[in-house]
């Protein structure tokens, strides 16, 4: 019971959820937004209670103290995607199917539990796919959106086709080894040409799920389809997750062909974030800016896992966390005001800090932290990860990232640039926000400026982390 | 705890101060009364400074605080100072304080300006005392944001164009500073032991010299950059020209220092063996842009631009003076960078407070300004003759005492360098008196200027306080470069270790 404590408190408030929706009446589906956001908050603060360590099912489930860490980030930001997409659930066309939405992201978020806390791949292939498949309905929430319904079938094709090779990819790591348990098979890796080639389908795989260039065709089109809040996490929840379980299989599994895989993410990083950057800065819709900049965040992070070190995995960790805070105080602005005024592109941000100062405060903050300016988290983060890539003499690496950076820079402060410097005649008018999303974007704001300057987190994670690597 | 933690605890309390207070003056005499116990403590660290010394307490840095704040990667918060960082920190307690008054036109969202300024002040203050790699850099790049904002929203002219070439172009200099640091970092323990980013410790350690090869001129480019090292100097008169007085005055003041600060502290300081080696690139360069700056202003019609270029050359003999190894002009440069600082911000409050009277910037528009505003004229006469080096104001010791170290230097290239970057001293007489000629002097050219008024009083506290700095240094110069010339000693041990002839 104690071992499995995240999994199952998400299975019984997934249930008591189910349950309350069935009596509701079709006109009040929307009260169910409040005891939702509890239960989950109270599922995150009791996720921070020391649980036992241990393995269940004959090693297909392991739960450490790290594991249980990468879960309570997760929770963490599932809660903030929850508070802040209330506004949006309490519109007209939504009303009936609230429910839905929470369902959905909660099974989600048991298939990313069980997926991080995986010993073989057989369960990790299980929780991958109960985390991916329900994003896709999801992406379609709005189907009466021509490009909502357009969003789900991408991600749900898309899903298919990576989970497919990934699945191929596994079946060879099964025929070279002959088992399927990640401690087996970690000392039977050599580097025979199969295992090769079944490590770049298992890549490949997952460098859909991560949206890593060439493998990020769906990314722009899915976020722009999608509502706002599923695009949200999307980008942070599902990639997060997906970065977890990645770099712990890198680490465990494939380390003996640590110098294959690290040539192999040498290539994808600077193509990465060089795309993702260059396609960034010509966009004019922020939901589609905003996934080309993430794209380009999860080049970063790739950093952290080139350095093969103790440091570069606190670091993907930490920064995870940090990008969680930024994106997710991104997209709350975009939220919000796509909501009120139905209105996302660049150009109607302008002016927008003489109508509504604190949301343009939030977004500025959001957009430095995820351009890496001190004093916030993202700019520790940052500095973390090209700490992490040099550590191994990557200095070439670095350079082309440090230059991404002012690229990225770049297309930040044009989102600044429009809020604070331009003035407009129609701008976006004041309203107020409802109290969920001000929370919502606080936290985010909190977790922006107080992540970097306590080094307690980052201790913390290392600590955790130690002797896994 | 030492009390220069206070350096940032003050602006980190005036910027919370002035985001509560609700109207206009309430904002202005926050910032009047945060940045003003800021000078007091900035004088009072002067003179503690100068009171420990002569006690006989010759540590190399004194007033040391250190925490350790990320224990994993022995990032600590560790500060203190010497005799240059004090210099430094007396330099950018008086121009912060003087913009304050130069900015009080200031109509346009003010709460936020002022708090990008503080912003901007705490990033420099925060780097002159840091002495650990880590939070210097920090401490960079928290100077440097608030200019887009601050230069974007209540600059002038092509302001959005000339705020995002200056943004990326110095964040792209902290880039290879960052690479740099990394470099020094990983280089930090040559024994095996703990890395660490501790300037100090690190200057102990002796960096394998193929490694210092690489980053010194990472961390050279890097730092001049924002020092306007020749080519990489064009952001500075677009973006002196489109900023705002009080930015331009901290700008070129302050910020600009940071970069042949940095260049002093952590590349030659760190890395003396590759200095030693390519030095000589780096001078050729700076060379060409004392004369290039000079050159330069005297084709400018623009005030504003004039002064910029101004600016360049003197920062860029600011580079040059680290460049020639010796003790005396090593001195003169830490001079020339407070000196310049303080008339250069002069002039660029100046500038704003003529322009704000006759809503032009362009010379040949102007003329006869004598007759009608008689104190800002004498101040900018004041102003131009410590530019082109008048005995008795600081411009003059301070070149003095770099050409002084520079002829001091044997060998013809250094000859040559020298007879070229001194010959710029002509040249900036040439386009200050001809300012001076047509913009003060003659008669009234335009008749809606008959009717404009001198300086009000925060104009002339502004102007008061500098041409203070400006004299006091050059009427009594040696408190001063005594106290830079004591800080001098561990570079200067460093330097003659890698090469024992270098007078």
């Amino acid at each position: 019971m104690q071992i499995m404590r995240h999994e199952l408190l998400l299975i019984v408030i997934t249930v008591i959820l189910l349950i309350v929706e069935i009596f509701l009446p079709n006109t009040g589906k929307h009260k169910i937004i409040l005891p939702a956001i509890l239960l989950m908050a109270a599922v995150t603060i009791i996720g921070f209670i020391p649980a036992t360590p241990g393995i269940l099912f004959g090693g297909m489930y392991q739960s450490t103290p790290f594991t249980v860490l990468l879960k309570n980030i997760l929770n963490l930001g599932v809660l903030i995607v929850f508070i802040q997409s209330v506004d949006w659930l309490k519109q007209d066309q939504n009303r009936e199917k609230v429910s839905e939405y929470f369902l959905l992201i909660l099974s989600t978020l048991i298939g990313m539990n069980f997926m991080i806390s995986s010993g073989d791949f057989l369960m990790f292939y299980l929780g991958l796919e109960l985390a991916t498949i329900p994003i896709a309905a999801l992406a379609a929430y709005e189907r009466f959106k021509e490009k909502s319904a357009e969003a789900g079938v991408k991600l749900i094709f898309t899903s298919a086709l990576s989970s497919g090779i990934l699945l191929y990819g596994l079946s060879m790591v099964y025929g070279t080894t002959g088992t399927l348990y990640f401690s087996d098979i970690a000392p039977l890796i050599n580097g025979a040409p199969l295992q090769v080639l079944a490590f770049i389908f298992f890549f490949a795989g997952m460098a859909f799920k991560i949206s890593l260039v060439p493998f990020h065709l769906w990314t722009a089109d899915v976020y722009e389809g999608a509502p706002v809040n599923v695009a949200s996490y999307l980008s942070v929840i599902s990639k997060g997750a997906a970065v977890f379980i990645f770099t712990i299989i890198l680490y465990t599994v494939f380390y003996k062909i640590a110098e294959l895989w690290s040539e192999v993410l040498y290539i994808i990083i600077i193509l990465t974030i060089t795309i993702g950057n260059l396609f960034a800065m010509r966009q004019q819709n922020l939901k589609r800016f905003l996934a080309f900049s993430s794209i380009a965040q999860a080049g970063f992070i790739l950093l952290g896992i080139i350095g093969q070190s103790q440091l570069g995995m606190t670091t993907v960790v930490y920064f995870v966390l940090v990008y969680i805070f930024s994106n997710l105080g991104a997209f709350g602005v975009v939220s919000i005001i796509s909501n009120r005024t139905g209105k996302e592109t660049m150009d109607d941000y302008d002016g927008l800090y003489r109508t509504n100062p604190n949301l343009s405060l939030v977004m500025m903050l959001s957009l430095f932290s995820l351009a890496g300016i001190p004093p916030l988290a993202g700019f520790f983060g940052k500095f973390f990860l090209f700490t992490a890539a040099a550590e191994k003499g990557y200095y070439i690496l670095v350079l082309i990232a440090l230059i991404n950076t002012i690229i990225s820079l770049y297309y930040y402060l044009l989102v600044i640039k429009a809020m604070l410097l331009n003035n407009s005649d129609r701008p976006i008018g004041y309203f107020k926000s409802d109290l969920y999303t001000r929370i919502g974007l606080i936290m985010c704001v909190i977790g922006i400026v107080v992540v970097g300057f306590t080094s307690s987190v980052y201790e913390m994670i290392f600590n955790l982390g130690f002797g896994l690597y | 705890m030492s009390f220069l933690t206070l350096f940032i605890i003050i602006p980190a309390l005036t910027v919370i101060g002035i985001l509560l207070c609700k109207k206009h003056m309430q904002v202005k005499w926050t910032a009047v009364v945060g940045m003003g116990l800021q000078l007091i403590l900035a004088i009072g660290l002067i003179f503690l400074f100068l009171a420990e010394r002569r006690s006989g307490n010759m540590d190399e840095i004194l007033f040391i605080q250190d925490n350790v704040w990320y224990q994993t990667l022995n990032i600590h918060f560790f500060i203190g100072v010497d005799g240059v960082s004090v210099a430094m920190i007396g330099l950018t307690a008086l121009v912060v304080f003087a913009g304050i008054f130069a900015s009080w036109d200031i109509a346009d969202l003010p709460r936020e300006f002022f708090t990008s300024l503080i912003l901007l002040a705490s990033g420099v203050f925060g780097f002159f005392i840091s002495l650990d790699l880590f939070t210097m850099f920090l401490f960079y790049e928290l100077a440097v944001i608030p200019m887009y904002l601050l230069i974007g929203i209540w600059g002038s002219g092509p302001r959005h164009y000339s705020a995002m070439k200056l943004t990326l172009m110095l964040m792209g200099g902290s880039a290879l500073i960052l690479l740099g640091i990394l470099g020094l970092y990983f280089n930090s323990a040559p024994d095996g032991g703990p890395l660490t980013f501790d300037l100090i410790q690190i200057s102990k350690i002796q960096i394998p010299v193929d490694a210092q090869l690489f980053f010194f001129p990472l961390l050279f480019v890097g730092f001049g950059v924002l020092g306007a090292l020749f080519p990489f100097h064009t952001w500075s008169p677009d973006g002196h020209a489109s900023a705002p007085t009080a930015v331009s005055m901290l700008h070129a003041g302050v910020l600009m220092k940071l970069g042949g600060y940095g260049c002093y502290r952590v590349a030659v300081f760190l890395l003396p063996e590759a200095a030693h080696q390519l030095g000589w690139i780096f001078l050729i360069l700076a060379t060409i842009g004392v004369i290039y700056g000079a050159l330069g202003a005297v084709w400018q019609k623009d005030l504003k631009y004039i002064n910029a270029y101004s600016s360049v050359s003197h920062c860029a003999l600011v580079l040059f003076a680290i460049l020639i190894f010796n003790e005396t002009a090593m001195n003169g440069a830490i001079m020339q960078m407070i000196s310049h600082g303080i008339m250069t911000a002069l002039f660029f409050a100046l500038i704003g407070m003529i322009y704000g009277r006759t809503h032009t910037r362009y010379i040949n528009e102007m003329g006869g300004l004598m007759k009608v505003m008689p104190f800002l004229a004498v101040a900018y006469v004041i102003a131009g003759l410590a530019s082109l080096g008048l005995p008795g104001f600081s411009g003059f010791v301070a070149e003095m005492t770099i050409f002084v170290g520079a002829f001091q230097k044997i060998g013809t290239f250094y000859r040559v360098a020298t007879i070229i970057a001194a010959s710029s001293i002509v040249v900036t007489a040439v386009y200050i008196l001809r300012v001076v000629g047509i913009l003060l002097l003659g008669k009234i050219t335009n008749p809606e200027y008959e009717t404009i008024t001198d300086a009000k009083w925060y104009d002339k506290i502004s102007v008061v306080a500098l041409i203070f700095g400006i004299t006091l240094i050059g009427l009594a110069p040696l408190w001063l470069s005594d106290m830079i010339t004591g800080g001098l000693g561990p570079i200067m041990q460093k330097l003659l270790a890698v090469a024992p002839i270098l007078n």
